[in-house]
């Protein structure tokens, strides 16, 4: 007698929970019964569980029946042709999809070739092992698995051609990679994902060595001139969005360009692209600070109070400018509306992105760097046959992270270009390297990849052969001119009068807790106060009661709110959070009270 | 040494520490002219004056940050003993962290029993094991019998094991006897019996006195769990689970010398103050040097120092040593700001500024290198 649950709720017994699973498949398989249910026989607490419920993780299989795929040639070839497809495959119990406890009462074999009798499913592809991105990462069997997760983690992060209506959209922060290519190392998903219509990198000629040191720590030297061909240049694009928003009373916002009399009017020269309606006009070169959209909002309350008020119901200023750091040109323009009903401005702005030093680039195997040094055609180094590479790999990055599949595109791509056609990469099921290998040799070069190479700027001999060939690398979107940031003076939060925090804001970069007990331990007391200094304030300070006092400007007269005009009033100097720190005691009825004493 | 280089020599007297000068004393050689011996005693005097911490150093911050810094690099491994009986100590960064936040209850405790001549050898050593190994009724049953009805008791003794222990039934059956009240007791071949005296309605009762019987050490110290004989250099050692250092200290047959124990409140309690500095700095070093780390030793003795200086044990914590600072400023920057505060605020507490944290705080040079000179003279 087995116990039978179903979705982990006890439903009854069977005489043999073997059979009765059995049976259970059998019905499922022939239709009569849902295609997502799922049985597992427990033979070690003889218990089935019959499962239902959602969220469960399924894979799909193909069946096999006495060591014999029950999907044949015939088959593929309706499938060809297309008068079948994989729901029917489903429904004719070809293929079922598993779960987990299921798993656990079958045996599958990974190839056609492993069947036995015993076998009872059979893998679709070996490379369903990995997921769709991972697949992509070409000789991904030849990699450690952290590599080749990070690989297809940094591919979901490449620029490339996303979409291919980009012109009519409004995407928040894409960009576009000019003249993407197909990879010529290929894997089996790159036709079937259609990576080849949505191409997100370059073939680039590969030189695994050093250069001046500009490489170490896993950067990349670039060729100058391949950038200047075109190389890894994209566009970035940005809208910036105004909308008359309504308020309570019938007042709305109002696109136009700003009166002078409107609060918070920032200057003529700000608003110096806005045309009569108060858009920006196209293919206007901005840059930070600019006006993009002029608006003007109702003011923001309308109380009583306002009514004695002459200068009562001036409008404020609200208009859309870029923030600090950005620049472009106005691409284009969208007037619309919006499902309230308000009207609504988009302007998508476009910047050209060449690559520089600080941009990220990538190849498919988690070998990613930064560009460390742009240096012109001229004094790279070059091949017998004339080839200067369009980038250069620094071989320390190889050693320690055994990414051996990075190694074995370089000399596919080479091949492949050589011969032009396109490697088959596919984890598992790739061309074998030795085959490769021997074509290289075939095409007049060097069986192990290396060639012979000059130096750029001396014109002699490397006494070193270079290991030298194609590969996919990718621009990621992690690009300095997004992120470069400094500041010196700026704005500061209203509350603690320290500068604010963020790039966005022009933040000031913080000196923190541990950063601070460096310059204690230096005994660099002076130094220390200095770099504390941003919220330095002098406040007066009664000496008879210990608060801080009144400073009064117009009189030039202090006063202690406790003692009066007639107490003495030293002018002391401490940060501002401090100060805010002895309000906030007094706030908990506790009295700081500053007993002073002179410095000397 | 002449009487005229004795007099030169004694010039430095009060200018070197003791231990430098006697060693000077010593090495000189005998035949030097007064002219070579004034450039080696100012030699001797520059190059201590030169390791003398300066005045305004930061040493309690470089010492924090000499310690912090490869701490980061600790592993969390555990060390195993190789062999049958396996031992697991805590060690690596747990370890630190228990011994500066100064747990009463450290998770291994553990000791090195050191033996007098005679009973360090290898044919004796299992008898000192087993002699200091706690052993407990509980070790030797082989089973209960619990007779709810008549109240009773049959406890069946594992003989082999007895044996092994070098104990016999009759004594143990006696020892019973004496540790509990208000029970006859019989005494068997294999087995002791044991029946209440009260026959009361209170069934627990016949449970109650189980657990006690089981609960009863019938040999060795109490506390130590584990032993484990082994050998160091020509002598055999024993380590333990467990520690109880002031019984073992106690034992005619061990070396009260050289017998150690890792749980430093233990060690102050047992042996003083002074015992448990060097205890947290031996401890805390022993976790170094097994990760590999190469930190100054004078870093760990300041903080073991530190921990130590008010006499009592006081851990790196809001209850220990922080709680010693003098500035309210200073340890309400430390955890429960709040409670400090409002704390002082409820004596009238006075900050008298003269530490480093306060000092950051209220935006003024700490009084540390240069922040520490004033000027002297007086400004009318």
């Amino acid at each position: 007698m087995s116990d039978v649950y179903l979705n982990n709720k006890f439903v009854g017994t069977v005489e043999n929970g073997q059979n009765f699973a059995h049976l259970v498949i059998d019905e499922r398989r022939k239709n009569s019964l849902p295609a997502n249910v799922n049985v597992h026989y427990n033979p070690l607490i003889d218990i089935v569980k019959i499962e239902s419920s959602r969220g469960r993780a399924r894979r799909p299989l193909i069946i096999v029946k006495e060591g014999k795929p029950l999907l044949t040639e015939k088959h593929l070839k309706q499938l060809e042709k297309g008068e079948l497809n994989w729901t029917d495959l489903i429904e004719q119990g070809i293929i079922e999809y598993l779960d987990a406890g299921e798993e656990e009462n079958t045996l599958v074999a990974y190839e056609e070739e492993q069947l036995t009798p015993e076998h009872t499913h059979l893998e679709i592809t070996p490379f369903a092992l990995t997921g769709l991105a991972t697949s992509l990462v070409p000789f991904g069997n030849y990699s450690p698995g952290a590599r080749l997760a990070m690989g297809s983690k940094n591919q979901k992060q490449a620029l490339g051609f996303y979409i291919a209506n980009f012109l009519a959209r409004m995407d928040m922060d894409v960009n576009l990679l000019h003249s993407p290519q197909v990879p010529i190392v290929q894997t089996a998903m790159t036709s079937i994902s259609g990576y080849d219509k949505h191409p997100s990198g370059q073939n680039m000629v590969v030189a695994v060595m050093s250069y001046e040191g500009y490489n170490m720590d896993d950067a990349v030297i670039i060729n100058k001139s391949s950038i200047e061909r075109g190389l890894a240049r994209s566009t970035y694009y940005r809208p910036s969005i105004a909308e008359e928003l309504r308020y309570s009373g019938g007042l709305v916002d109002q696109v136009s360009i700003p009166d002078k009399e409107v609060k918070g009017y920032k200057s003529e020269e700000d608003y110096r692209f806005l045309e009569g309606d108060g858009i920006i006009y196209p293919e206007a070169q901005v840059t930070e600070g600019d006006v993009v959209i002029g608006k003007t909002s109702p003011p923001r309350f309308l109380s009583s109070l306002d009514e004695y008020n002459l200068a009562a119901a001036t409008r404020r200023e609200s208009s859309v400018a870029l923030k600090h750091g950005e620049q472009g040109v106005v691409d284009f323009v969208l007037i619309t509306e919006n499902e309230e009903g308000n009207r609504l401005v988009q302007v998508r702005m476009r910047d050209q992105r060449i690559p520089e030093i600080g941009d990220k680039f990538t190849s498919r195997h988690g070998q990613k760097g930064i560009v460390g040094l742009i240096v012109p055609q001229s004094d790279l180094p070059f091949s017998v046959s004339g080839i200067t590479p369009d980038l250069i790999f620094s071989p320390h990055g190889i050693p320690s992270r055994m990414t051996v599949g990075h190694l074995i595109e370089l000399i596919g791509g080479k091949v492949g270009a050589l011969a032009g056609r396109h490697i088959d990469g596919t984890i598992f099921q790739a061309e074998p390297e030795e085959r490769i290998r021997r074509e290289l040799l075939s095409l007049g070069f060097r069986y192990d990849g290396t060639e012979v190479f000059y130096n750029g700027q001396t014109g002699k001999r490397m006494k070193a052969r270079i290991y030298v060939g194609n590969m996919y690398y990718l621009k990621l979107k992690h690009m300095v001119a997004n992120k470069i940031h400094s500041r010196a003076r700026g704005p500061i939060q209203l509350l603690t009068r320290q500068p604010t925090e963020g790039r966005a804001k022009e933040g000031g970069l913080r000196l923190g807790e541990m950063e601070k007990d460096t310059f204690v331990a230096h005994g660099a007391s002076l130094l220390l106060k200095e770099r504390f200094d941003a919220d330095r304030t002098v406040a007066p300070v009664c000496e008879q009661c210990g608060l801080i006092a009144v400073k009064d400007e117009f009189k030039n007269k202090s006063y202690c709110l406790l003692c009066g005009e007639d107490t003495l009033i030293n002018n002391v100097e401490i940060s501002y959070a401090f100060k805010l720190l002895m309000d906030e005691f007094k706030s908990l009825c506790i009295y700081p009270k500053l007993n002073l004493k002179s410095k000397y | 040494m002449d009487r005229a280089n004795a007099v030169v020599l004694r010039k430095y007297q009060t200018k070197l520490p003791p231990l430098i000068y006697e060693e000077l004393k010593e090495h000189l050689p005998d035949k030097i002219s007064k002219q070579k011996l004034v450039k080696i005693l100012d030699h001797v005097l520059v190059r201590y004056k030169g390791s003398q911490i300066s005045p305004g150093e930061a040493v309690g911050l470089v010492s924090a940050e000499s310690i912090g810094e490869p701490g980061t690099q600790m592993t969390l491994n555990t060390f195993h003993f190789a062999g049958v009986a396996e031992m697991n100590v805590t060690v690596g960064l747990p370890r630190i962290i228990e011994i500066f936040d100064a747990r009463k209850n450290i998770k291994t405790p553990m000791m090195e029993i050191y033996f007098r001549p005679p009973y360090n050898t290898a044919d004796k050593i299992r008898k000192m094991a087993s002699l200091i190994k706690e052993s407990k009724v509980d070790d030797v049953v082989s089973e209960f019998k619990v007779d709810i009805l008549e109240q009773r008791l049959v406890i069946k003794i594992n003989m082999k094991k007895l044996t092994e222990l070098e104990e016999n039934l009759a004594d143990v059956s006696k020892f019973i006897k004496s540790k509990i009240k208000g029970i006859f007791i019989k005494t068997g071949e294999d087995f002791i019996e044991v029946a209440l005296k009260d026959k009361s309605d209170d069934i627990n009762k016949v449970y109650k006195v189980k657990e006690k019987i089981r609960g009863l050490k019938i040999k060795g110290v109490k506390g130590i769990l584990q032993v484990l004989p082994v050998k160091r250099g020509d002598e055999y050692i024993v380590l333990t689970a467990g520690s109880n250092l002031k019984t073992v200290l106690d034992m005619k047959e061990v070396d009260s010398t050289r017998t150690i124990c890792n749980d430093i409140h233990e060690i102050n309690a047992v042996l003083g103050i002074e015992a448990a500095r060097q205890a947290i700095i031996n401890e805390v070093y022993k976790v170094i040097e097994a990760q590999g780390l190469n930190i100054d030793l004078r870093h760990v003795m300041l903080v073991s120092d530190t921990m130590c200086v008010n006499g009592k044990l006081a851990g790196i914590t809001r209850y220990g040593v922080v709680r010693e600072k003098t500035s309210v400023l200073a340890r309400a920057s430390f955890e429960t700001p709040i409670k400090h505060v409002i704390d002082a605020a409820l004596v009238g507490e006075v900050d008298k500024l003269d530490s480093v944290v306060e000092n950051v705080m209220i935006n003024q040079p700490v009084p540390l290198g240069t922040g520490l000179p004033g000027l002297i003279t007086k400004v009318k």
